[in-house]
Formats: structure tokens, sequence, C-alpha cells
């Protein structure tokens, strides 16, 4: 008998592991043969740890799960909750990028195979490299750490340029508060990451790897080593994946706690093992990256897309969605809600649904104040814009951004001034040093909120000016965009403001 | 990255350095390895490193100031990272840090008197839907509350 218990950070964090050693022992007591497979997460962490014991009518799901519960699991007493597919949450989903997350055990090629993986490779590989990049752009997907770039395009540039060595580079440094669909890919279906990758290699005429993992991600940075070593193993990384003749392979490397090293630029600076500077564009990396080189710099999410992509067709993926923004999302939703966790959607889907149909509103009970999309550098929204569609265009008109598509969850006892005071001290913390906008600005900006604290009703627009100024002379979105959530905050919640003026009066 | 206790496996540095010297841009997986041997960078790497690499000793310097992750003096014998980011302040995480800080008397990154623990910031864990998330010498917790960090100090020996 299989019994699924997630090795998922969140999972592991709720207690897994001791979930996972009461099963083994219980089971020994009973004398029962049971297998314990260490999946991925179903992406539902209220549920988590979420246990699945395989009958031979399918999949029972069982969570939260206990060390305490094992027994009444084993002896059939406890309460389930059916087949996961059915859960609403799970069901609402289309799951294209994270088709396998949870389903398979990520650390085996079989299991990945039998579920469709390398179907796309095989196909990728019987095409010329000309119709790979075309597929990636017909199919098209945009950049999903944020920027929403053409993936199509960029391959192109790389695959035109001349050079004797080029790159791909996997951004894994996922560094936005309210994100982690990054993460469970990579714990969960790790060959998906892999195979994108090597599609992208062999589209572009790059033979070598990187998946750039930040040193916060533990789990996910020992999956993917064991499963880079499982594929090496089998011929799908090395001078001749699958046998198709075409070099590619891979390796980790491990950030080390900045957050600015998610930028692309500052990211190829660590991995060569400098400062994590950010670089003027031009040159732009595809042209000149890792070590002067032609380099795709992707997100995780970007290249786990690509093997779906190319297993089902460009057509397949590109008939959902909304406008320019094609294909599905894997959103994010965190913070203070009832139902979090990951939930694949095809874009469009309005704000306020995610939010209140599909999350349950706040886990506290309280009314939902606001929400901030996109990580530290994307907006708060306030309930009143709640029918914004999850988009790239239609965000960008309200004044936000999707970025990551992680949607954090605020209720009305959050204070907004706090959380803008909380935003300038991010970007101080985090600067890469280079413009003085977001080196000494962020700075600034603290010590200005501050006084609107302390009752100065002048710093609000010293504040406004602060925020023009970070936002024009800025190098990178750090700095350029910390006044989102800044003037945001200010903008909607007046109040949390004005309050403390009063209180100082 | 556990720092449970306190005796490093002293490995030759000499050693340690050449054994990461090849591959493209060795610097960062080095200090890394550094720091999982030592606890920290020792002052005395600086130079045998820029030797290997061919680096001034300033540049080195600069790599290991630049990320919050690399220290240059021990830490505490245990851990402890709490997130500060948004989403775990939607659901307290800024109110629990303040009452663990205030508690043991420390700010951010400081070391209680003992040398038992070592209390770190840190801006997101993927642990997003199930805040206030923290790391105790490398392992994930999620929902920390009052009664589950009592419990982690406890065992620390805070
Ligand atoms: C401060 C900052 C942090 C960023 N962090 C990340 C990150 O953690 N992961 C990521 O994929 N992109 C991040 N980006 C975006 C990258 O610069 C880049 O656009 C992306 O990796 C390109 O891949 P994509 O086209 O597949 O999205 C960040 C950008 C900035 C300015
Ligand atoms: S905006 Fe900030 S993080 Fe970005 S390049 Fe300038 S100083 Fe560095
Ligand atoms: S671009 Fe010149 S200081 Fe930032
Ligand atoms: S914000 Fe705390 S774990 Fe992500």
């Amino acid at each position: 008998m299989n019994i699924y218990i997630p090795r998922d950070a969140a999972a592991k964090a709720l207690g897994a592991d001791e979930v996972a050693s009461a099963v083994a022992t219980e089971a020994a007591k009973r004398g029962l043969d049971v297998q314990i497979v260490r999946n991925g997460t179903r992406g539902m962490i209220w549920l988590e740890p979420l246990v699945e014991v395989e009958e031979t009518t399918g999949r029972r799901a069982y969570g939260p799960v206990t060390a305490a519960d094992v027994p009444a699991l084993l002896d059939g007493k406890l309460e389930g909750l059916g087949a996961v597919e059915d859960i609403p949450f799970f069901a609402r989903q289309t799951r294209l990028t994270f088709a396998r997350c949870g389903l398979i055990d990520p650390l085996s090629l079989a299991d990945y195979e039998a579920h469709g993986g390398l179907a796309g490779l095989r196909r990728a590989v019987a095409m010329e490299p000309g119709g790979i990049v075309a597929e990636v752009t017909a199919s098209g997907l945009r950049g999903r750490g944020g920027a929403g770039f053409p993936t199509g395009i960029k391959w192109k540039t790389v695959a035109e340029a001349q050079s004797a060595q080029k790159y791909i580079v996997c951004n894994a440094d996922e560094g936005d508060s309210g994100t982690f669909a990054d993460r469970m890919i990579m714990e969960g279906d790790p060959f998906t990451l892999i195979e994108g990758m090597a599609i992208a290699g062999i589209g572009t005429g790059a033979t070598k790897g990187y998946v750039y993992i930040r040193s916060e991600y533990p789990d996910a940075i020992e999956v993917m080593e064991a499963a880079i070593l499982l594929a090496r193993g089998a011929g799908l990384l090395g001078p001749s994946v699958l046998g198709s003749g075409h070099a590619f392979d891979m390796e980790v490397r491990v950030g080390a706690g900045a957050y600015v090293c998610g930028e692309e630029t500052s990211l190829l600076n660590s991995l060569e093992g400098k400062r994590g500077i950010v670089r003027a564009k031009p040159p732009l990396p595809a042209l000149e990256g890792l070590f002067g080189r032609p380099t795709v710099v992707n997100n995780v999410l970007s290249l786990a897309t690509v093997p779906v992509i190319f297993e089902k067709g460009a057509a397949h993926y590109a008939g959902f969605g909304l406008g320019r923004s094609k294909g599905t999302m894997p959103i994010q939703i965190a913070g203070n809600v009832k139902h979090g966790g990951l939930f694949e959607t095809a874009f469009g889907m309005p704000l306020g649904q995610l939010v209140n149909d599909i999350a349950g509103g706040t886990a506290s009970g309280r009314p939902v104040k606001a929400a901030q999309v996109g990580g530290p550098l994307g907006a708060y929204i306030p309930v009143s814009q709640f029918d914004t569609p999850f988009g790239y265009e239609e965000f960008d008109q309200k004044g936000g951004l999707i970025g990551h598509a992680g949607i954090v969850v605020f209720d009305d006892t959050a204070d907004m001034l706090k959380l803008a005071r909380f935003a300038m001290e991010f970007c101080a913390v985090e600067s890469c040093g280079k413009c003085t906008p977001c080196r000494i600005g962020s700075v600034r900006g603290v010590e200005t909120i501050d006084r609107i604290a302390a009752g100065d009703p002048a710093a609000t627009v010293i504040l406004t000016d602060l925020c023009d100024t970070m936002r024009d002379g800025s190098l990178c979105a750090l700095g350029g965009f910390t006044p989102f959530p800044v003037m945001s905050a200010l903008r909607h919640f007046p109040d949390d403001f004005a309050r403390r003026k009063e209180a100082a009066e | 990255m556990s720092h449970s206790t306190a005796e490093p496996p002293q490995r030759d540095l000499h050693a340690l350095i050449s054994e990461h010297s090849g591959g493209e841009g060795p610097l960062l997986p080095m200090l890394h390895a550094i720091q999982a041997a030592y606890g920290h960078i020792p002052q005395e790497a600086i130079p045998l490193i820029a030797d290997a690499l061919n680096l001034t000793k300033a540049e080195v310097h600069g790599v290991v100031t630049f990320y919050h992750d690399f220290r240059e003096t021990p830490a505490g014998r245990h851990v402890i990272k709490l997130c500060r980011a948004e989403a775990c302040q939607s659901v307290g995480g800024a109110a629990l840090a303040d009452r663990v800080l205030g508690k043991l008397g420390l700010d951010w990154g400081g070391t209680t008197a003992n040398g038992a623990v070592t209390v770190e910031a840190v801006y997101c864990l993927g642990l997003c839907a199930c805040g206030p998330a923290a790391m105790v010498d490398g392992k994930v917790v999620g929902r920390v509350d009052d009664t589950r960090m009592a419990k982690i100090l406890t065992e620390a020996g805070a």
C-alpha cells in the first residue's frame, strides 16, 4: 500500500516528517506492508500535512494529519477528505505547469514519464532549434519572474547570437513575500524544470545551465541536486541529451541571502562570484550575460512550463488566458487567508474571486482590508478594486503589477502606515547600493514616514516627492517600484496616515 | 547550515579552498563551504581565498560583506531565523518577533549572553500560507505561536 506524505517545506513546517515517522512505526507494529512516498504538495496548505492513502478505488486524502492521528489513519478510523481532485479548491484549477506536483514521487523518473514527463523533450529533440523557439513564441508564454517579457523573443535573441559558449540560467531566487511556487515545483516535480532547461538549451544552442536557488530553500536545493544526478544518470543530461547529439548539463548554485540577487544582472554577478550589484542595461544578458556570454535568464515557472507547451502544443497553451496574458498562472494565495496555497488557473479571474471565493476570505474571520499583489514591490489593492482581472495589463492599468503572482491578504487590523514603512525599510536593507535614490532615498523614506506617524502633515508631500525621485532615478525595480506599495497605501488608506496626526494633537 | 554543537570539523582551510577553486565562478560555493565547516568566514581565510582565485583581499572582503548569509564572527550554538516579510506580518509575525526579541533582550542579529541562540531576520521562507514562519538550525517551522516559540527557545537553551 502506498501512502503519500509530502516532503514539501510547508508540509514539513507543519509536521509532515513527524507524521511520516509515525506512519513507519505504526505500520511496522501492525505488520502492514506500507510504502511511504514523499511527494510534493498538492498546494492546499491549510490541509497540510495532507496524507493520501492509495486504495484499489484510488487515492483518498486526509488532512491536516498529526502524528497522533496516525493509528486511527491506519485503522481506517480517521475521517477523510475523499479524493483530492474533488476538493473544490483543487477541482476549480487548470493545472498545466503543476499537473504532476503532488501526484508523483518527485525523484522517480519512471513516475515522471508515466505522467507525461519527457514527452515535450522528445518532441523538441526531433525539431529544428528554430522550430523550438517558434513554438515557445506561439505559446504566448511570458516571463513568470515578474516583468512578463515574452520568453520566445528572449530565446530568439540568444539563439541568433554567435558564441562558442551560451548559458541557460534559471532564476530560483524567489524572494518575494507571498510567493512559493518556484519552491513547490522544485520540491514536487524537479524533472519538469530540468526538462524545460534542456529544451531551452537545445533551442538556443546553450550547453550549460545553472539553477540559482536562494539559500533560504534548503529542501528545494536538496531535491534539485538529487534530481540532476538522476537525470544525468539516465542520459537526460550530458553530452547527448536523450541520444539526440545535443549536449546539455546543469548544476545548482546557492544564493547567499540577498533579495536583489533575484534581479537578473545582479544574479549573474553573484554567479560569477562577485557582489550582487545590478548591471546597467544594455548590454542585455541575452547578448552579454554570464561571463559576458549570451545567456537566457528565466524564472523557474517560465522554464517549468516549457515541457507542457511541447507536450500539448503551443496552441493548446495559448488557448487559455485573457488578452495578452496567455496560458495559466500558478497563483499563490497567502497571508491572512482561510484557504491559502497554490491555485493554478487561466489568467482572467478577478482578484476578489481569488481572495473571497477561492481562498474563503481571511483566516481571522475579520473583513479583508487590502491585498498586496506581486511581492514587496507590488501595490496594496483596496477591496474597491477587487474586480480587477488577474492579468499583466489589467493590473498595470490599476497602478499595480502581478509580478510572480503572489497575493498577500490583510484583514482590517492591518496598519497601512506600518506596511509602507516596512516597504521602505526593506528597500534600505536590500539595496545593492548603486543608485543614490534607492540607497539613501529608502532611508529618508523610513524617516519621513516616522514624521508622518508623529503628526507632521508636511511630511506627506515630502514622501510623495521622494517616491517620484526613487521611481524616476533608480536603475532597477527595487528602488524604482518600492513607491508602489508606499504610495498605494498612502493613496487608498489615508486614514491610517492621518489618524496618528489626531492622536498627536 | 546547522550550528548545533561547538565542535567545527576542523578541516584544513587550504584543502577546503583548493577543493573549491575549480569550475566557473567558484567564490560563492567556496564561501558556503567554509561557513559550513567553521560557522563563519574566519579572517585568515580572506588572503588564502584571494591567493587561490587571483583576487585582491579587498575584493574577497567586499563579497563576504555584501551577502547577508556570510558572517565574520561565529553565531550562537543555535540560529533562529524569524520571517519579517509581509505575509507573516499579516498573521502577527511582527508582534511575535517583538516578543521574542524583548524576552531575550536582543536586537536582530544578536546572540544571548550564554551563547546559546542567535536571532536573525529573514525576508520570506516561502512558507507564506502558513506563517508566522521560522527556521531553526536550518529546519522550517510554520504557524509559530508563543507556545511553539517557548518550546523552541527552551530546547535551544536560550
Ligand atoms: C529586485 C528584483 C528582484 C527580482 N527577483 C526575482 C526573483 O526572485 N525571481 C525571478 O524569477 N525574477 C526576479 N526578478 C526579475 C528578473 O530580473 C528577471 O526579469 C527574470 O528573472 C526574467 O525571467 P522571466 O522572463 O522568465 O520572468 C527580480 C527583479 C528585481 C528588480
Ligand atoms: S535601484 Fe537599488 S537595488 Fe536597484 S540598482 Fe539601484 S541601488 Fe541597486
Ligand atoms: S542610475 Fe545612476 S545612480 Fe542610479
Ligand atoms: S512572508 Fe514569511 S514565509 Fe513568506
